[in-house]
């Protein structure tokens, strides 16, 4: 369409931006689109109304470092649950590796939080209030409780490996005596770390998130469980890792059926993400991993090395999907369609339900 | 902790003892120029830095792109055909016949059918053009989730953060169902060692820190207007006690319908929806994901609840689960 005759001046027009991940904008008020409107770039394409295709939410601002978080609170927890198991069973060793590598996951995961923080310096500003409308502040609340257990539980462990070294006087009939409520204490802030950061994601704005709000949370609880099983796998023998390999195979059941189960309750435009690009080739691998590192584990889990190298799948795969979770929302975000179809859905869904009185636009 | 979702008076809701008038905005955006003006006011009032690079983003007039840390009002310019006009109008006229809620004070209001409602020549082109600004919500979800109280409610009942207590989290980011709230970065992309050495460029303040529209919290402690609203040359930006701009939205909304203009319609002004009811309220002339603006946003917070209820469920499978692997057998 041409307006004036003076459009024929007009610089050629750009390539149009690329559409990742195929076939895109199902005709929302016009079928097909065969996108005869090439020549007025300036003109929105009516069957799709965004704002010159830019989001219409932001992602969060949250890198690398968030998503490990994700991944370590989740060792740290599911690994506090066998260091309590191990102490109440007196399996040693395995109660001693699950508390190291507890404490080692929560200090990688702590140090990954500040650092990703915008004035990483205010960190302690998370403890000025305690929120519950936000996630992040129960969270860090969470974090800290778990963080003084394990801590306290880990200060005796080290102590007895170090022959009571530790520079702690009369502290030390103290401290054993506090070790096992210590751990206790962590046990009952793991599930919580575990399960906070799937709130934590879905209380925003992002499509994908949000709409795996069902759900989300079991998905983070199983990956936790079968990356800390796969953890005590990795570090114990396996005359004490049997509760870790049960673990492990319990969490990677538990992640599949959550996946698919949060995946159906989606709202299924939402859901692309998580199929589509790097986020799709990231939870796919994390599922074949569960699945091998899983089957590994029932097979050869007696085994040394199976048990080592099944723990180490496992722990992959958990990785993988809290990368890959993080990324599909971050997409979800950047692309409007996202935000825009899945929404004026639900808006058209409501009002073909007799429902007109919430709407944000009015006429009044 | 306050109401999560539904119709309320947000100061109340925050427990201001004594409650001062919500203020807001009405943007108006028929009458709106385009001239940008509000832009700049914005910027130099609160002394926002560049934001990215300069560059054209072939987006008609728009080169500002979107609203942002160091952007607090967007001229938002749309380029529309006359088919695409029809449309708009058809939408709006939809939106009546739905039975959404009425409109104004139904005696106050001219009556439609008595009228020639002709619509005016439609023109084979239009400009859309829209000032974009922080919805200070009602329900509004940068602040739900800010885990430091950084972003507090104001005595107004607007939304403001306290620079000097974010850390720059940025959950508030992905909290806000506009996408408005932003954190800062050094403002530019140029490298640093080419900024410092220009002279009278100021040093970028509050970098890492999560940015937005104020309402000018500090003009309004004075009884001072908003630097856009003040400046807007065609009063497309209103500023006022937040009941008195509904009412003039729905009287505004009332007449253009009355004038055959039904591709009116407005934005936030309905305290059932989503975020119960935005602060800044807005006349848009098509449907609210042409400018940008999301077409059924709802305040995440909402549904906090049940999350906190399906991570609590999904805590306790996770104790079970760990429970069973100790309890199932000797090995």
């Amino acid at each position: 369409m041409s307006l004036s005759e003076f459009d024929s001046y007009r610089p050629p027009e750009p390539p149009r931006r690329r559409r990742r991940n195929g076939p895109r904008r199902r005709g929302a008020g016009q079928g097909g689109g065969g996108d005869g409107s090439r020549e007025m770039p300036m003109v929105p394409e009516p069957e799709f109304g965004s704002y010159y295709g830019r989001p219409v939410v932001k992602p969060a601002p949250w890198g690398h470092e968030v998503a490990a978080y994700l991944f370590l609170g989740g060792v740290a927890g599911g690994s506090a649950l066998l260091a309590l198991g191990g102490q109440l069973t007196g399996r040693g060793e395995l109660r001693r590796n699950a508390r190291l590598g507890s404490v080692t996951a929560l200090g990688l995961g702590g140090a990954a939080l500040v650092a990703d923080l915008g004035r990483p310096e205010r960190f302690l500003h998370m403890l000025r209030t305690f929120k519950p409308t936000s996630p992040m502040s129960m969270g860090t609340w969470i974090l800290s409780a778990f963080g003084a257990g394990m801590g306290t539980a880990v200060a005796a462990e080290v102590d007895r490996m170090t022959g009571s070294r530790l520079p702690l006087g009369p502290l030390r009939p103290v401290l054993r005596a506090v070790e096992g409520p210590a751990g206790i204490e962590a046990a009952v802030f793991a599930g919580p770390l575990a399960a906070y950061t799937a709130a934590l994601l879905s209380d925003t704005a992002t499509p994908t998130w949000n709409a795996a709000r069902e759900d989300l949370a079991f998905v983070f609880v199983s990956s936790a469980s079968l990356a800390s099983g796969g953890l005590a796998m990795v570090t114990t023998s396996v005359g004490q890792a049997g509760p870790a390999r049960r673990l492990a195979v319990l969490g990677v059941a538990g992640e599949l059926v959550a996946t698919k189960l949060m995946e159906r309750r989606m709202d299924p435009v939402a859901a692309e993400p998580l199929h589509h690009g790097q986020a799709g080739t990231m939870l796919a691998w994390s599922e074949r991993l569960a699945v091998a590192g899983g089957l590994g584990t029932l097979l050869g889990g007696r085994h040394r090395g199976i048990a080592a190298l099944s723990g180490l799948a496992l722990l992959a795969s958990s990785a993988l999907t809290r990368f890959g979770v993080m990324e599909a929302g971050l997409h979800s975000a950047v692309d409007p369609r996202y935000t825009i179809e899945p929404q004026k859905a639900r808006l058209a869904a409501r009002r073909a339900a007799g429902i007109t009185d919430d709407s944000i636009t009015t006429v009044g | 902790m306050g109401q999560l979702a539904g119709p309320t008076d947000p100061t109340a809701d925050a427990h201001w003892e004594h409650s001062h008038a919500r203020k807001g905005f009405f943007t108006d955006t028929s009458i709106c120029i385009g001239c940008k003006a509000c832009e700049v006011a914005c910027k130099e009032w609160n002394q926002n830095p560049q934001d990215g690079e300069l560059e054209l983003l072939e987006s008609s007039y728009d080169n500002t792109g979107a609203l942002g840390a160091s952007t607090w009002r967007h001229v938002a310019f749309v380029e529309q055909d006359s088919e695409r006009i029809e449309e708009a109008r058809e939408s709006g006229r939809k939106l009546v016949s739905l039975g959404m809620p009425r409109v104004g004070p139904p005696e106050a209001r001219p009556q439609p059918a008595a009228e020639d409602t002709t619509p005016p020549d439609t023109p084979e082109f239009r400009w859309l053009m829209s000032s974009d600004v922080c919805k200070h919500c009602t329900h509004a979800g940068c602040l739900d989730v800010c885990p430091t109280g950084a972003l507090f409610r104001t005595e107004h009942g607007t939304v403001v953060v306290q620079d000097d207590v974010c850390n720059g989290c940025g959950t508030c980011v992905a909290g806000c169902p506009f996408g408005v709230i932003e954190r800062r970065t050094d403002g530019t992309a140029a490298p640093r060692t080419e900024r410092d050495g220009q002279p009278g460029k100021p040093e970028v303040k509050n970098v890492g820190v999560a940015q937005k529209c104020t309402l000018c919290y500090d003009r309004m402690v004075d009884d001072q207007t908003p630097a856009c609203a003040q400046t807007c040359p065609t009063t497309s930006i209103k500023y006022g006690e937040h009941e008195d701009m509904v009412e003039t939205a729905r009287h505004r909304v009332a007449e253009m319908h009355a004038q055959g203009r039904t591709e009116a319609r407005l934005y936030g002004a309905n305290e059932l929806d989503g975020v119960g009811g935005t602060g800044s309220v807005f006349l848009l002339l098509d449907e609210p994901e042409v400018y940008g603006l999301p077409p059924d946003p709802r305040v995440p917070t909402a549904d906090l609840p049940r999350m906190y209820q399906r991570a609590g469920l999904a805590a306790a499978g996770m104790l079970a689960a760990a429970a069973l692997a100790f309890a199932g057998g000797r090995s």
